[in-house]
């Protein structure tokens, strides 16, 4: 029995570690059709990762080690994170590792890191990207937070794993405080994964750049490690956002074993898919917002989640 | 093998009598301190010889509370045959001062070990003063703690303020530095006498001044507000909670680095003693709004002190103000605490207070390592201004290795120990809807986004300090003869740095010990979990944190992948110029400077600042630009306070002529006035 979930967590993992790049190229592609331009192929993220991990790194002379052992921390809490995230079963050993409010904080582990490497050759745009990155990281956290306080009113947990099944559980209506929240997320999401609104993952503009910015001085198979980490970070993010709102086809206690994990891999593509898509559109419709409208953004991603609690709250009284 | 037979015996030994050892190591403190008077000139006797021995003494210290957590937690007292005639001094322990101690004793241990290898000849006072006041100042916070009636307490506190203050003017040659000791003794004063006036109201009419005769006292919630809001404005005053933590940000960066790691570390816990024993122990009865009222004081604090700490450019400040953050936090801990308290939630009430007493410990860890890292900074590069360092990861990478583990730890970041009690806190507040008040239902979340959004800030204000002290180029020529700590420097921070890792890969046996303080004051104790592995306060199901699993799965999965890039990649790096975006002239005055860093704070909460900035003409020749960044309630509060104290004086000193008939007129006037009271 515990072997089986120790396999069945290993399954995830690898689910977690093979599909995130197939999810960012997706997104690419989508963005591409929508945008009327010819799109590349669905592999293409893997191609990069391969011809990456094929260069030589190229590290500026006075690089520290913790510049080189940066990509390797960011990749190591992605992949753990995943393991923690309950994206095709919740009766995995890991997941009591960390509720949901402490993988914000193994995400915030992997935000500092990288911030810390931009700032350690000194230069200018890396400090600047690092600068950003860290407003954007502090202004999304107390959304998050209420978007997990929300789903803790409804389901007196702030285990995944446990939010899933509450969810699930046949008695559960769709609340209106959900919705809200469902709303807030999604923008955290994209602001925190560095998408267009706050940040343009295909720019090429230095004085634009966040997450890019960031990242200007690695290369090779570091570049190789932060990129994969970063479409990690994108598959987490979606996972939970399914785990907290959309945990239809998740494999959950006492299920059948196999058959039920096939449908779990099965909803989860069905829904990476979707999520794909929207996020696609979601960016082809809207422009990039100056840096200083990202506290505007984040705000109102805030007064949903509070929204949605103070419904939740009346809806109680 | 009977060494290891006899453990139990001497604990158990030690559990029955741990009130004698303590006051019996304090003793050996003052001895200490008196002891530098034996060489009074000689550095190497005071600094290598006595500070190791007082780092011991609080090792001992540590263990004797450990063990009473562990064992006793049975409290004892002791009357002391000291003091004034029919006014002995009373002391206990009970588990809430064995925590205190515990905290002080553990942190304590790495400050003496540090400064052992700090002080310098040639610099400061004469070693043996440093050494008395040092001791003298450890001692007395111990006494404090241990103090059982107002008498002591007071001494105590006086001498531990007295003695902080010689330390705090150490350079008293540099006149910033005599007005940080002064604003600081004022402040420390005007606290004293709003925890003496507490105490007399908490006696209750019966006269008797010792901790029992308060503990029987029934006041009314009149007088017990009073009671309480007068201790809360006195250990406010020294906790640096805002609006009274103006001394803070002076004084720490004042102090030699070591004092400033004892006075934020250490002496602002005795602060949260204080409170703690008032308002859980001494008073009978809570009322639901001091709760509140704390934890709106503390957020605000804690938001405070996080905002100003992004804008600050020297790094000694950056770390006092976000002291004052750290303990917002605490007092949002033991506030919330309160409100779960009146309103009979008694396992939440001891989960908040549980949260609260380990962000105690964990900041008396990491504040004081890097306080301490401040003082290995400037000892190699003589400058506190963040614009004027930067690149050291390369020339100390000792103090930039164990700088890191504390920036992590107070950033809050798992797998450390500052996560633990930031998510306990957290996981208190999910509570909150289960009480039974709409109005705080809908208050309380809002609690929980400010405070997301200080340790969010905290994270920013530690990236900050990290990046532009270690990280990048230096930012002056002769940053490159900066050098590492010496070994004693590196032993007392490596003690610390090792704390923030196993409190938070561990924090079983922190949770344990505050569920000691717990059980003792709220009769209630959150279990730190079912197995050693995880810690999971109220249900696993509900939540669950295991820092320890987290920490190897990040380490395993790191050397996995290390390894299996070595294997089906390669290991090859070449060694170029930094990306110049095509301008190769770059130089390190180009990189973003910590004013650069904070300059997305000042933006966005321009509201809490007052900003006086010069900026220079597009054409200027020589062009200068200044920003000067200054407390709104320093202008707001304090100034006009102090301008109307001066006024006051002014019109008093009409009576002070300087001629001896007025005086004599004085002294025969208030004869007569005597006299026609009298009859």
């Amino acid at each position: 029995m515990r072997a089986i979930s120790f396999l069945r967590q290993f399954v995830e993992i690898a689910v977690a570690i093979a599909i995130a790049p197939l999810f960012t190229g997706w997104i690419a592609q989508c963005r591409a059709w929508l945008q009327n331009r010819t799109a590349p192929p669905l592999w293409q993220p893997y191609r990069m990762l391969r011809k990456l991990f094929g260069k030589d790194v190229a590290m500026a002379h006075d690089a520290s080690p913790l510049f080189r052992a940066t990509p390797y921390v960011l990749f190591g809490t992605m992949v753990l994170a995943g393991a923690i995230i309950p994206s095709l079963v919740t009766d995995l050993p890991f997941a009591r590792i960390a509720d949901s409010i402490a993988l914000i904080g193994l995400f915030a582990t992997a935000r500092v890191f990288l911030s810390l490497a931009a700032m350690d050759v000194g230069t200018a745009f890396g400090t600047m990207g690092a600068r950003r990155e860290m407003m954007i990281g502090f202004l999304a956290e107390p959304a998050l937070l209420m978007v997990l306080f929300n789903a803790f009113l409804l389901f007196g947990s702030t285990a995944l794993p446990s939010l899933v099944e509450g969810s699930k559980s046949p008695s559960s209506v769709v609340d209106p405080s959900v919705i809200f929240a469902a709303i807030a997320f999604l923008m955290v999401l994209l602001a925190e994964n560095g998408r267009i609104p706050i940040d343009n993952p295909a720019t090429h503009l230095e004085l634009t750049m966040i997450h890019e910015a960031m990242i200007l001085e690695y290369s090779g198979r570091h570049l190789a490690l932060v990129e994969w980490a970063a479409s990690l970070k994108l598959f987490n993010y979606a996972c939970m956002g399914f785990a907290l709102f959309i945990p239809w086809g998740i494999a959950t206690h006492g299920s059948g074993e196999t058959g039920a994990l096939l449908i779990a891999v099965l909803a989860l593509l069905a829904k990476l898919a979707v999520a794909g898509a929207v996020l696609a559109l979601i960016e082809t419709l809207s422009a990039k917002l100056r840096i200083f409208r990202a506290p505007e953004y984040l705000g109102m991603a805030f007064l949903l989640a509070v929204l949605g609690l103070l419904v939740h709250l009346l809806q109680g009284a | 093998m009977d060494l290891f037979r006899s453990i139990p015996v001497m604990t158990s030994a030690l559990s029955a009598s741990a009130l004698p050892c303590m006051l019996t190591l304090v003793c050996a403190w003052l001895a200490l301190g008196m002891m530098g008077w034996l060489r009074p000139r000689s550095i190497r006797f005071v600094a290598r010889v006595l500070f190791p021995v007082g780092a011991l003494v609080c090792v001992a210290v540590a263990v004797v509370a450990g063990v009473f957590l562990a064992t006793g937690q049975v409290p004892e007292t002791i009357v002391l045959p000291l003091g004034l005639p029919d006014l002995p001094f009373h002391t206990r322990l009970d588990p809430l001062s064995a925590f205190f101690l515990l905290v002080l004793g553990l942190a304590g241990t790495g400050i003496s070990t540090f400064a052992a290898g700090y002080f310098r000849s040639g610099e400061g006072p004469a070693p043996a003063l440093l050494g008395l006041h040092y001791h003298v100042f450890l001692a007395a916070m111990a006494m404090v703690i241990l103090a059982d009636d107002a008498y002591l307490f007071m001494v105590a506190w006086e001498t531990m303020a007295l003695s902080s203050y010689f330390l705090v003017t150490s350079h008293h040659r540099i006149p910033e530095i005599r007005s940080a000791g002064f604003l600081y003794l004022v402040m420390a004063h005007v606290g004293a006498i709003c925890i003496l006036l507490s105490f007399g109201v908490l006696q209750g009419g019966n006269w008797h001044f010792t901790f029992d005769a308060m503990r029987g006292a029934s006041l009314t919630p009149s007088l017990a507000t009073i009671a309480f809001l007068l201790a809360l404005l006195g250990f406010g005053a020294k906790a640096g909670l805002v609006p009274m933590h103006v001394w803070l940000p002076e004084a720490h960066p004042a102090a030699p680095s070591p004092v400033s790691a004892m006075m934020s570390g250490l002496m602002l816990k005795t602060a949260i003693y204080g409170i703690l024993r008032v308002s859980f122990d001494l008073l009978h009865l809570k009322l639901w709004w001091w709760g509140l009222l704390m934890l709106v004081m503390g957020l605000f604090s804690a938001m405070y002190g996080a905002i100003f700490a992004a804008v600050q450019s020297d790094m000694k400040r950056l770390l006092a103000y976000s002291s004052i953050e750290n303990i917002g936090l605490i007092f949002t801990g033991i506030g919330l605490s309160i409100v779960f308290e009146t309103h009979n939630l008694h396992l939440y009430a001891a989960l908040a207070l549980t949260a609260a007493l380990v962000h105690a410990l964990n900041h008396a860890f990491f504040k004081s390592l890097l306080f301490l890292v401040t003082g290995s900074v400037l000892h190699a590069t003589k400058t506190r201004n963040l614009g004027k360092l930067g690149g050291l990861i390369r020339r100390m990478p000792w103090v930039a290795a164990l700088a890191l583990i504390g920036t992590l730890s107070i950033a809050g970041l798992p797998p450390f120990n500052g996560f633990v009690s930031e998510w306990l806190l957290l996981q208190s507040f999910l509570f909150t809807p289960q009480i039974a008040s709409s109005f705080l239902n809908m208050l309380i979340p809002l609690g929980a986004a400010a405070l997301a959004l200080t340790a969010a800030l905290a994270a920013y204000v530690m990236v900050k300090f990290y990046g532009v002290i270690f990280l990048g180029q230096p930012r002056e020529a002769d940053l490159v003869n900066a050098h590492d700590a010496n070994w004693l420097e590196r032993l007392g921070l490596g003690w610390l740095a090792l704390g923030c890792i196993l409190i938070g890969v561990l924090p079983q046996f922190a949770i344990g010990a505050a569920g000691a303080v717990t059980h003792h004051l709220l009769n209630q104790t959150v279990r730190p979990g079912s197995t050693m592995w995880w810690i999971a306060p109220i249900a696993p199901e509900q939540a669950s944190y295991s820092g320890l699993i987290l920490l190897a799965g990040i380490v395993a999965v790191v050397g996995v992948t290390f390894v299996l890039v070595r294997i089906l990649a390669h290991g090859r790096i070449r060694r170029t110029a930094p990306w110049d975006c095509g301008y190769p002239w770059q130089t390190p005055r180009m990189q973003d400077t910590a004013e650069g860093f904070g300059q997305p704070i000042r933006h966005m909460f321009d509201v809490f600042f007052r900003i006086e900035r010069h900026l220079p003409a597009p054409d200027d020749a020589a062009p200068r630009y200044r920003v000067a960044i200054e407390d709104r309630i320093w202008r707001g509060v304090y100034r006009p306070i102090a301008r109307s104290v001066q006024w006051l004086a002014d019109v008093i000193s009409v009576l002070q002529g300087g001629r001896l008939a007025i005086y004599l007129l004085y002294s025969f006037l208030t004869l007569l006035g005597l006299l026609v009271f009298v009859l």
